[in-house]
């Protein structure tokens, strides 16, 4: 993609959460910074984009997604996923530790080149917390961060040991690294597939209890209280969570959290008949929970909504429920699952769009999300009325989607990422 | 939002309503397990004749696909088939060939060369003979010899037939269901089958340990912890069998107090109706669920379950290849030649 | 063109004769084929002077267009309560056609045992047979289209009519 100098992108309904901004304008975009956002900018020489009838959102953060590296087990590759990304709206991706696992600067090396070269998306590495996510021996997180890291994480692997984990804890503090945590007891989760409720009972699935989530993050928060490490929770999943972390969030902790868009759409019902694109981990959990999880990103109490992009290749569902493997393609599908929960009115319009840009931003502690003049411009023109099928535009490696068939709101039409052209519809 | 997968009795049925596959009872109609009963009745009889065989299945080709070893279930479904004058081949797949899910489409690609007619397919993992019936070339009929926690629909319709064979119906029954029902796909699908079939109550007893969460509201049924309750007044007392690694796995402190509170002896079975009948899928563990006295008493059906399983075998054998052939043949019609 | 139960009777009557005229002092065992025959069967019974012993076959498990057609809805259990090895039986059906269903009842009952002999007494012959099989004793004979068919219905009153049904290539 080469850089354009010079970008107007005319007449468009530009909504920017984070600054409360929500008007028909133009944007001017000159050497990768966005310059102006005004009315009937002028911008001699400069290509022309015609948003008239479209939104100009920031580009996406997606605190969440699992690349795919080589003998990562998942389809794909870094180029192809940052692509899907980059059509999905994304412009800043947060790549999970346990593509490597990323715990050697060459794995981050690697996985900066390979973006770098595609271009498609800024993808930001998440180090391991302990050397092969063995939750045993501490990884080399300042090298890490040094390297390029943003955040230090397990990616679901358990710490079993709370002496570890206290001390990783103290270490990453120690260089003010931020901790993504999983939270999920992985005896109480032994053997299960999905949530331990009326469904997997009907369906004799081996069950995954709510409580199993609730009694980590219970021990999780209590350590970063005791060692002060800034905290990110992923993929919260249960209603029985939400206390526990409005209660640390009132102690003033430096506490945020996720949801994936699936849970927000999806509950234990969408596995009947042994649905395995709706396998994942953790499990998809009751009506009531689903309804809990809504009512806490509208409120701030979870702050993000990520894709928990899981990019597999077709035979990985391709086996009796309890053998699939868990995980859904989301980069496809994260900007019109956002668009979809505020046409059903689940959320806010301004909520549901911050909680995928200046929020995601915040968690990781970056630079993104906003739309913001002399900041570098990373953003996304997208006709919201319009709707399609998403099979014939699909773009990740992984198919694995229980949405690859459905009709969903939203077509991105051009996404800028840090000033370039990172995509463009034709 | 609503996905649509497809439910279970869209994969088993045809469009006109007729039994494909046979992969669970739930979602079946209260007619079509009566159909099933009363065609076993029929079945019953051929093992009483000189030649205990009818032709109906003859050229037909049945494979018994057992990736979790049974003898017992694997022979009553041999003996079943052979009734039927089709021709059998058991094969056992060892659990380590087909951890992976790739490796189970391939064996089953590799046994469409066979020109199975029927595959029978016991599995440890819930939902693998649902994934099997969507995966198979169309006209080839799956029956569930049981699958993880999900399903046995057989033993369970051998249980009905039992059940219907002794008390000449399924209203106002009560009914309790003994033990280790977490772990136990027969219970999941006796359940169905006596709500499906108009039973008054289904009971569950067991610690909570061993029953599954929000089974009331899941399954329909009433949850009891204590005998003496469950029991009263039930016209049916079905006991499960209790696997020994229960003990290792924290759910049970020791077979001993197991069987003081929920183990089936004639003490507690005074709780029951004076007519109860004690049913078994086996094998039985005596003295853990179950006490000799009761288990070889008067009021054991345990033995006559075998000779029905065979026929109910059969009839569900006959009524799945039978939906596959009227599927293929949608020319069918209810005038016979004469 | 329909038969009243007047009509079905007389026709009965004059079978019983015939079968009392055939077999003599030693009735045969009377076996009726599920659902019609079985009807005549037991009405040929109540107008024999001696009682013969009674059974019924369901031969759904023995039809030979099992794939085509598939298994009949519901499937009535087969009933000989008597001994087969030996049995002088007199097969008993409503309707007899092309002479599969009778192929498939004698197929049936000779998994029971070895009978002595079989005798085949229908209501009405329709003809069209595809097998060698004929009646021994016939209530009436008919020559019917191929579109045509007769059907019985009762159990009481027994009366029958002619009904059309669509042409099908296989009959």
């Amino acid at each position: 993609m080469a850089a354009k100098a010079h970008l107007l992108i005319r007449k468009g309904r530009v909504i920017d959460p984070a600054s409360g901004r929500d008007e028909v304008a133009d944007l001017l975009v000159e050497d990768g910074r966005l310059v102006r956002i005004g009315a009937s900018l002028d911008a001699p020489g400069a290509d022309i984009v015609d948003a008239d009838g479209q939104w100009v959102i920031p580009g996406l953060v997606d605190a969440c997604v699992h690349l795919s590296l080589p003998d990562s087990g998942r389809a794909g590759d870094v180029t192809s996923e940052t692509r899907a990304a980059a059509a999905g709206g994304i412009t800043h991706l947060a790549a999970q530790p346990d593509c490597g696992p990323v715990d050697s600067t060459a794995v981050v090396r690697l996985i900066r080149e390979q973006a770098g070269q595609a271009g498609f998306a800024r993808v930001l590495p998440v180090a391991a917390l302990t050397q092969d996510l063995d939750g045993v021996q501490l990884a080399e997180m300042a090298t890490l961060a040094r390297a390029g890291c943003i955040a230090v994480g397990q990616a679901g692997a358990p710490v079993a040991d709370a002496l570890v984990l206290k001390r990783g804890l103290e270490y990453a503090a120690t260089f003010d690294l931020p901790v993504m945590f999983r939270p999920q007891d992985a005896a109480l989760a032994a053997g299960g597939c999905a949530h331990e409720g009326p469904v997997a009972t009907r369906l004799g699935l081996p069950g995954i209890p709510a409580v199993a989530e609730s009694v980590e993050l219970a021990r999780d928060l209590l350590l970063v209280e005791a060692t002060g490490v800034r905290a990110h929770f992923q993929q919260i999943s249960s209603r029985e969570s939400l206390p526990l972390l409005r209660a640390a969030k009132a102690r003033g902790l430096p506490v945020t959290a996720d949801v994936s868009v699936h849970h927000l759409l999806l509950d234990e019902s969408a596995l009947e008949g042994f649905n395995s694109h709706c396998h994942v981990i953790p499990p998809l959990r009751g009506a009531a929970d689903r309804e809990a999880l809504l009512a806490a990103v509208a409120d701030g109490t979870i702050d993000a909504v990520c894709s928990q992009h899981q990019p597999a290749g077709s035979f990985s569902k391709t086996a009796p429920f309890p053998a699939t493997r868990p995980g859904i393609s989301g980069l496809d599908t994260l900007l019109p699952l956002m668009l979809k929960l505020v046409d059903d009115g689940a959320l806010p319009l301004h909520r549901a769009l911050e909680a995928v840009t200046a929020a995601p931003a915040r968690c990781l502690g970056i630079q993104a999300g906003h739309l913001e003049a002399g900041r570098p411009a990373s953003l996304c023109v997208l006709a919201a009325a319009e709707s399609r099928t998403l099979s014939s535009h699909w773009l990740s490696a992984g198919r694995n989607s229980p949405w690859l068939h459905s009709r969903l709101p939203g077509a991105v039409k051009l996404t800028v990422c840090q000033g370039k052209v990172s995509w463009l519809s034709d | 939002m609503t996905l649509a997968p497809p439910p279970s009795s869209r994969v088993q049925l045809t469009d006109d309503g007729k039994l494909r596959h046979f992969l669970s009872v739930e979602h079946l109609s209260r007619s079509l397990l009566e159909d099933i009963l009363d065609t076993a009745a029929s079945f019953v009889d051929v093992g009483g004749r000189a030649i205990k065989k009818v032709p109906l299945l003859r050229g037909k080709t049945v494979v018994n696909l057992f990736f979790e070893s049974s003898t017992r279930t694997r022979s009553t479904f041999e003996l079943a088939a052979k009734r039927l004058s089709a021709d059998v081949l058991n094969l056992d797949i060892a659990k380590s060939a087909t951890s992976k899910g790739e490796t189970l489409l391939d064996t089953l690609r590799n046994l469409e060369a066979m020109a199975a007619d029927m595959f029978v397919v016991r599995h440890q993992d819930s939902g693998a003979p649902f994934f099997i019936a969507n995966e198979v070339t169309p006209g080839v009929a799956v029956i569930n010899a049981g699958d993880g926690r999900h399903a046995h629909p057989t033993q369970a319709m051998l249980d009905m037939y039992t059940i219907r064979h002794y008390k000449g119906g399924f209203a106002g029954l009560r009914v309790a269901i003994v033990g280790d029902v977490l772990h136990s796909r027969v219970a999941r699908s006796q359940v169905h089958a006596l709500n499906i079939l108009g039973a008054e109550e289904v009971r569950l007893i067991g610690p909570r340990t061993l029953l599954p969460v929000a089974a009331a509201e899941s399954l329909g049924v009433t949850v009891c912890h204590d005998m003496t309750q469950g029991l009263k007044d039930v016209d049916v007392v079905i006991m499960l069998r209790l696997q020994k690694e229960r003990m290792d796995s924290a759910f049970l402190p020791s077979e001993a107090e197991f069987f003081r509170l929920y183990g089936l002896n004639n003490e507690k079975l005074r709780h029951a109706k004076p007519d109860a009948i004690v049913m078994h899928p086996g094998p039985i563990n005596r003295g853990v669920e179950i006490a000799s006295e009761v288990a070889d008493g008067p009021r054991s059906v345990i033995l006559n379950q075998v000779t029905f399983g065979i026929a109910v075998r059969m009839a569900v054998m006959s009524m799945a290849i039978s939906g596959q052939e009227s599927s293929q043949n949608p020319e069918q019609g209810d005038q016979h030649g004469r | 063109m329909r038969w009243n139960e007047a009509e079905i009777e007389a026709r009965l009557t004059a079978m019983a004769e015939r079968v009392a005229a055939d077999y003599g002092e030693a009735p045969p065992a009377l076996v009726g084929i599920q659902s019609g025959g079985a009807w005549v069967a037991e009405a040929l019974n109540a107008r024999l002077a001696t009682a013969a012993p009674l059974g019924s076959l369901d031969v759904s498990f023995y039809r030979d267009d099992f794939d085509t057609r598939g298994l009949k809805r519901t499937v009535k259990p087969s009933d000989l309560p008597f001994e087969v090895d030996g049995a002088h039986l007199l097969l008993v059906d409503d309707v007899l056609m092309t002479g599969r269903t009778i192929r498939a009842a004698m197929n049936e009952l000779f998994d029971y045992g070895r009978p002595a002999s079989i005798r085949l007494a229908v209501l009405f012959d329709i003809g069209h047979r595809e097998l060698p099989i004929r009646p021994d004793i016939c209530g009436e004979t008919l020559a019917l289209p191929p579109h045509q068919r007769v059907e019985l219905r009762g159990p009481a009153p027994l009366v029958a009519e002619v009904i059309e049904i669509p042409v099908k290539a296989d009959e």
